[in-house]
């Protein structure tokens, strides 16, 4: 582990990591890496750094490697930093067949950027994704932990309008209010 | 209208709370469970004929009965709640409005199966589901539902939630334990199965949300009961995500033994194809099982209506049946291209192949760069033969069925529809004026 490591979970983190490793049976504490990458994704500004993956690892007391080869397999941990608001407009077959691709590109429009770019002030980052259970809601987006379904351009504009509006910080699935 | 098991209380206000769902016979199933042996519980499931929901279709009751019982280890039921294939939102939703079902369903399988401690996987995603759960599992601890000495019947029981992050194949039983230890959601080679040599090599199930809900009315109403209802070896009730080009998207929970043409057509169902289009295909049971064209999927090859069971929609093999699957029923109308929709699907497999096996993390990739290709204008009849050639070389040469699920819908579009591919080669022009996507009325022309 990196002594210079300065990261550090809050004490509600810290307290929500303890309850997590408590699930699992004495000596099986690396079961609990899954939940805390979400805990650290939301602690360390939505992505998961070197450092970040480094400090799970001493909690855990498991080694680094153990970390970054669980969190490079994943989808939803990020291994770059990302905007306040990560879109993820779901681009399988059922939200394909009413329409997904036209959000995308509408949205590219909009946001002058294309999926998996930022914009440049860092607001937004645009990803498509694979089916997220939602196909009888067709289509839909996550922002976050919300779901956003039934999309019309319209509803698109909203949206992005109002985290425009009101994001301040970045929204990541597990958030600081959960953790609290 | 056919009976409502895990759906008839769905709708009251409030359900989602310990003392609605108390007050709708809520637990009564689980008291009743904790006043027989675990062996005759074992027994009803047997009797009920439940096959499991999660695609597979495997006798729940067997299964529970293959668990190995070795003196001193700790045994465990792993709930299966990483919903991802493409066309199911079953579980999801049930999750949501009803989550004290699930809570019940675990409480009754881990009594009778002797696990102590039991988890349940939820995929990373349905992150609003997980604290829905977590409310209610909190309230059940609350009330003496779970934790030690359960409902005074001297059994403890311990059931927590494990947050998944984004992973198909987690999806398959020995990945998703894989991944409830902490590791990369790589599928181990079978056997040893996890009956024998599961979650930290200790015995265990792992059973779909649907199937452990199922338990439930099961025991309230006894094996024998439940088993009346359906077709054959397909018994009981069936919930179907059903979504595409259709006037009422939804759950919908049915009698197995529903003829396919009165699900889609019927108002109380899918209520038809929308815009007053006529169906083109439909993909029954998920994005895995074979695409059928509208006359087989509404008719056997001998004219005989095709039924909504595990029996019927695999009748005539693969060559003009599908599966049932996980109940994932995508309809397509008649302007879609088949081809297109094959490659959302490809695009997915090769995105979620874990990597392990070479025909699959390789054979997904080369499928998917040829349909692109294809969709393109630059396809050659080649290239279909090609696709053939990959898919037939991926099925049954992988440690995992996402093997199959990758090359099945590729093999099913070319059988079925090799004049699409075939036309988009032949005339590539034919492809701009198919209906690449289905424009919604109200998406403006400022997209294109």
């Amino acid at each position: 582990m990196n002594n210079e490591n300065k990261l550090k979970f809050s004490d509600d983190a810290l307290a929500l990591s303890e309850r997590m490793v408590n699930r699992y049976p004495e000596g099986k504490q690396k079961s609990a890496l899954i939940p805390l990458l979400h805990i650290a994704q939301a602690e360390f500004g939505g992505w998961l750094s070197s450092d970040a993956m480094d400090y799970v690892a001493s909690i855990l007391k498991i080694t680094s490697i153990e970390v970054y080869e669980v969190a490079s397999f994943y989808s939803m941990f990020n291994l770059k930093p990302v905007g306040k608001c990560v879109i993820e407009v779901c681009h399988t077959g059922p939200c394909w067949l009413l329409g997904s691709d036209d959000i995308v590109k509408y949205i590219e429009k909009k946001l002058s950027i294309k999926a998996g770019q930022t914009t440049a002030d860092g607001m937004f980052t645009l990803k498509t994704v694979e089916c997220l259970a939602s196909c009888g809601t067709a289509p839909m987006m996550q922002i976050g932990e919300k779901y956003h379904e039934n999309l019309t351009l319209t509803k698109v504009d909203e949206i992005i309008h109002e985290c425009k509006a009101t994001v301040v910080e970045h929204v990541t699935h597990w958030t600081k209010k959960e953790i609290r | 209208m056919g009976r409502k098991l895990l759906t008839e209380n769905i709708n009251i206000p409030g359900i989602q709370t310990l003392e609605v769902y108390r007050h709708h016979g809520g637990y009564d199933g689980l008291k009743k469970a904790l006043g027989m042996s675990p062996d005759a519980i074992v027994e009803e499931v047997k009797k009920s004929g439940l096959r499991g929901r999660g695609g597979a279709g495997f006798p729940t009751g067997m299964k529970w009965s293959f668990l190995a019982k070795p003196d001193g280890v700790p045994r465990h039921l792993v709930c299966n709640a990483d919903e991802s294939e493409p066309g199911t939102f079953k579980d999801r939703y049930m999750m949501e409005h009803i989550p004290h079902l699930l809570i019940e369903g675990m409480a009754i399988g881990s009594f009778a199966l002797g696990a102590n401690t039991s988890y349940i996987y939820i995929r990373g995603e349905l992150l609003y589901v997980y604290h829905i759960l977590q409310k209610a599992i909190d309230e059940a601890y609350a009330a003496g539902l779970l934790g030690k000495n359960i409902m005074g019947s001297g059994f403890d029981f311990d059931l927590h939630l494990h947050s998944g992050a984004g992973a198909y194949i987690c999806g398959e039983e020995t990945a998703l334990i894989e991944s409830l230890e902490g590791k990369r959601g790589n599928p181990r080679i079978k056997p040893p199965f996890p009956a024998i040599q599961g979650l930290w090599q200790r015995p265990t199930v792992v059973n779909n949300v649907e199937s452990i809900m199922a338990v439930v009315p099961i025991l309230k109403m006894g094996g024998d009961e439940y088993a009346k209802i359906g077709v054959g070896k397909s018994t009981g009730t069936k919930l179907i995500s059903a979504c595409g080009h259709i006037n009422k998207p939804g759950v919908y929970e049915i009698e197995l033994g529903l003829p396919v043409e009165e699900f889609i057509y019927s108002d109380e169902y899918c209520g038809g194809i929308r815009n007053g289009k006529g169906l083109k295909a439909v993909v029954a049971g998920g994005s895995s099982v074979p695409i059928l064209p509208k006359d087989l999927i509404l008719k056997l090859a001998n004219g005989e209506p095709r039924l909504m069971t595990y029996e019927s929609l695999s009748d005539g093999g693969f060559i003009t049946g599908t599966m049932l699957g996980s109940g994932g029923f995508i309809v397509m109308d008649e302007d879609t291209s088949v081809v297109k929709n094959l490659y959302t699907f490809t695009r997915f497999y090769h995105h979620e192949s874990c990597g392990q096996c070479s025909p699959c993390r390789e054979g997904t990739g080369w499928m998917e760069k040829i349909l692109h290709k294809i969709l393109d204008g630059h396809g050659t009849l080649e290239d279909v033969d090609l696709l053939w050639d990959i898919q037939s070389k991926i099925e049954g040469k992988t440690i995992c069925p996402l093997g199959e699920a990758a090359a099945w819908p590729v093999a099913s579009a070319i059988r079925h529809f090799r004049n699409e591919f075939e036309e988009y080669v032949n005339n590539p022009s034919s492809i701009k004026k198919d209906n690449h996507y289905y424009r919604l009325n109200n998406i403006s022309s400022e997209v294109a």
